[in-house]
């Protein structure tokens, strides 16, 4: 009873659902974020490249670089570097939503290259279907190269949103919340290692649950398998 | 209605310059169905790609009823496209779309209010014998029912001509005759002038008005298809229509002649007949023939007994009978 006690007892369970609201929050206003800057930049990196639907070297070349600079930085390293950007976005250099800020900037290349890549699995002679018919870019871009893209874009988001998740502990380092901050607060320096299995355990089924959920509605709208 | 003047096309790689089509001028005209034929390479799909600018020649000019598409803006370019359909090997269906949003999708960009775009799509499906599916998405279609969904689609924008790039070499026999017979029924019906790209002479034969023979990047050949059939000049074209030997001409044999269906005589037992009628024994060196509608199509490489009476009698049995023929080399 004691145990059962210290750990969902006095406020404990105020805790853990206060915890999990934190880390749900930003993991989806980042991943959110990275997709609103991402998204654009995948459609760049995809329409610039050679055999894209508007080719250019000196455009691809700028953009690949400033993406693969980035994405080859460590985040904690990337964090401290861009300190000034989230003060100037959020007002402040730490707490949860100045992490968002070092979150989104880390991830939206990397989520660029995944749209990139998705991109690329659209068979190219569907666009140039298209291309025949008379669409311009726009409606390349719009009507077949993302409801094409589609299943391959939720697999993609499934993977970017677990990733961002497994970042979220960090915020630890400049006083934020959340799960991941919450078990290494115990387990790490109050030695309480059962509180610190039980917000990872929730950590992980978090990650199960985005993970499964996504997955579940890219097969669901994927009309390439036969019998639906 | 379509003009090529001197239309070449040189594609930069890394290592070389390929010059995929050279100093290609043809006229197609309306109401045509013009064959292109030619061997794997040769440079049919750059040359069809160019009569809608998907690939912009490197020289000559394109011109489509009179107008140069080099002149055009871009978009008066993409307005113009959708007066010229293509279809294509793999179909090129969107895969995420059932049947009828598929038709709908030229008829979308072009502007046309959804309501309208979806009752002409039903009415297209129907004349492509779709009625039924237009609720199916591609990975639930045959290749034929999917080749007819992008008829379907290429008709949406009543085009004035329609672009076959080996539209039928990914069905069986009987599923290509059957998209033939539509294409043909287009033609017929709502005059669209088409354009077939292939590399059977099947196809030639069935459908089309008139061939270019294409090699390695230039027209070796062009003209009506009877006389092309008839009568191959280039050596390309040869290769192309004469059947392959089936048996070695026998060292004394006679002379070797093939015989040419082109739909003006009935199916019959010609060589039974005609050995009965001329009592002579004759061999068959190759055939490549078929009944389309009670009609003789393709061609016999026929070698005739040595005796020159024999030979006569067999000519003037196959003049008689308007049997079209030529002189072959075994
Ligand atoms: N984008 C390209 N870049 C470089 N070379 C190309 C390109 N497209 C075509 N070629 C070359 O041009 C030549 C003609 O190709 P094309 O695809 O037009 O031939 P084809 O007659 O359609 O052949 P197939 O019957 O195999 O489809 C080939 O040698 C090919 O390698
Ligand atoms: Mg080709």
């Amino acid at each position: 009873m004691e145990v059962l006690n210290n750990l969902f007892g006095d406020g404990m369970l105020a805790m853990y659902g206060e915890a999990i609201l934190v880390t749900v929050k930003i993991t989806l206003l980042s991943t959110l974020l990275s997709y609103i800057l991402g998204i654009p930049l995948g459609v760049l990196l995809y329409g610039t490249s050679k055999d894209g639907i508007f080719p250019s070297a000196p455009v691809n070349g700028i953009v690949g670089t400033v993406v693969n600079i980035i994405r080859s930085i460590p985040f904690i390293i990337l964090l401290v570097m861009t300190q000034p950007v989230a003060k100037l976005i959020t007002g402040s250099k730490i707490g949860d939503d100045a992490f968002i800020v070092y979150l989104v900037i880390a991830a939206a290349p990397f989520v660029a290259r995944m749209i990139e890549s998705s991109f690329r699995e659209v068979d190219r002679g569907v666009i140039e279907a298209a291309q025949s018919m008379g669409s311009n870019n726009f409606q390349i871009i719009t009507k077949v190269l993302l409801p094409e893209a589609k299943p391959s874009l939720i697999v993609g988001s499934a993977i970017a949103i677990t990733t961002i998740l497994g970042y979220t502990p960090m915020t630890y380092l400049i006083a934020g919340g959340g799960l991941g901050q919450m078990a290494i607060q115990y387990g790490l320096y109050r030695f309480e290692s059962d509180i610190m299995y039980i917000s990872s355990i929730l950590l992980i089924i978090l990650v199960q649950i985005m993970q499964e959920t996504l997955n579940y509605i890219a097969k669901k709208s994927d009309k390439r398998i036969r019998g639906k | 209605m379509i003009e090529l003047c001197n239309v070449s096309k040189t594609f930069q790689t890394d290592h070389a310059e390929v010059e995929a089509v050279r100093n290609v001028s043809l006229n197609i005209e309306k109401g045509d169905i013009f064959g292109i034929i030619g061997l794997s390479g040769a440079g049919k799909s750059t040359l069809v790609r160019c009569i809608n600018f998907l690939e912009v020649p490197t020289s000559g000019e394109v011109k489509f009823k009179g107008t140069s598409l080099a002149s055009l803006s871009k978009k008066e370019l993409l307005e113009t496209r959708r007066k010229i359909s293509m279809i294509f090997q793999s179909f090129n269906l969107l895969s995420q779309r059932t049947a009828l949003k598929n038709v709908c999708y030229p008829l979308e960009i072009a502007g046309v209010p959804k309501k309208e775009a979806e009752k002409k799509a039903r009415e297209l499906l129907s004349v492509v014998g779709l009625e039924d599916r237009v609720n199916s998405y591609p990975a639930q279609l045959s290749g034929g029912q999917k080749q007819r969904v992008a008829i379907a689609r290429a008709l949406a924008t009543d085009p004035e001509v329609l672009l076959c790039d080996e539209a039928t070499s990914a069905l069986d026999p009987n599923t290509t005759r059957s998209i033939l017979d539509l294409l043909k029924n287009i033609n017929e019906t709502m005059g669209v002038t088409i354009i077939v790209i292939t590399h059977e002479m099947k196809v030639v034969e069935q459908i089309c008005t008139k061939v270019a023979v294409l090699d390695r990047g230039t027209v070796a050949e062009t003209g009506p298809v009877r006389e092309i059939f008839l009568a191959p000049q280039s050596q390309i074209a040869r290769e192309l229509i004469l059947p392959k030997s089936a048996a070695v001409a026998e060292v004394r044999g006679g002379p070797v002649i093939r015989l040419v269906f082109d739909g003006q005589s009935s199916f019959e037992p010609v060589i039974s007949n005609l050995s009965l009628e001329c009592h002579a024994a004759v061999n068959i060196l190759g055939a490549d023939t078929k009944n389309i509608g009670g009609k003789a199509y393709g061609q016999i490489l026929l070698q005739l007994p040595a005796d020159e009476g024999s030979c006569v009698r067999i000519r003037n049995y196959l003049t008689g009978r308007n049997i079209k023929f030529e002189e072959a080399e075994a």
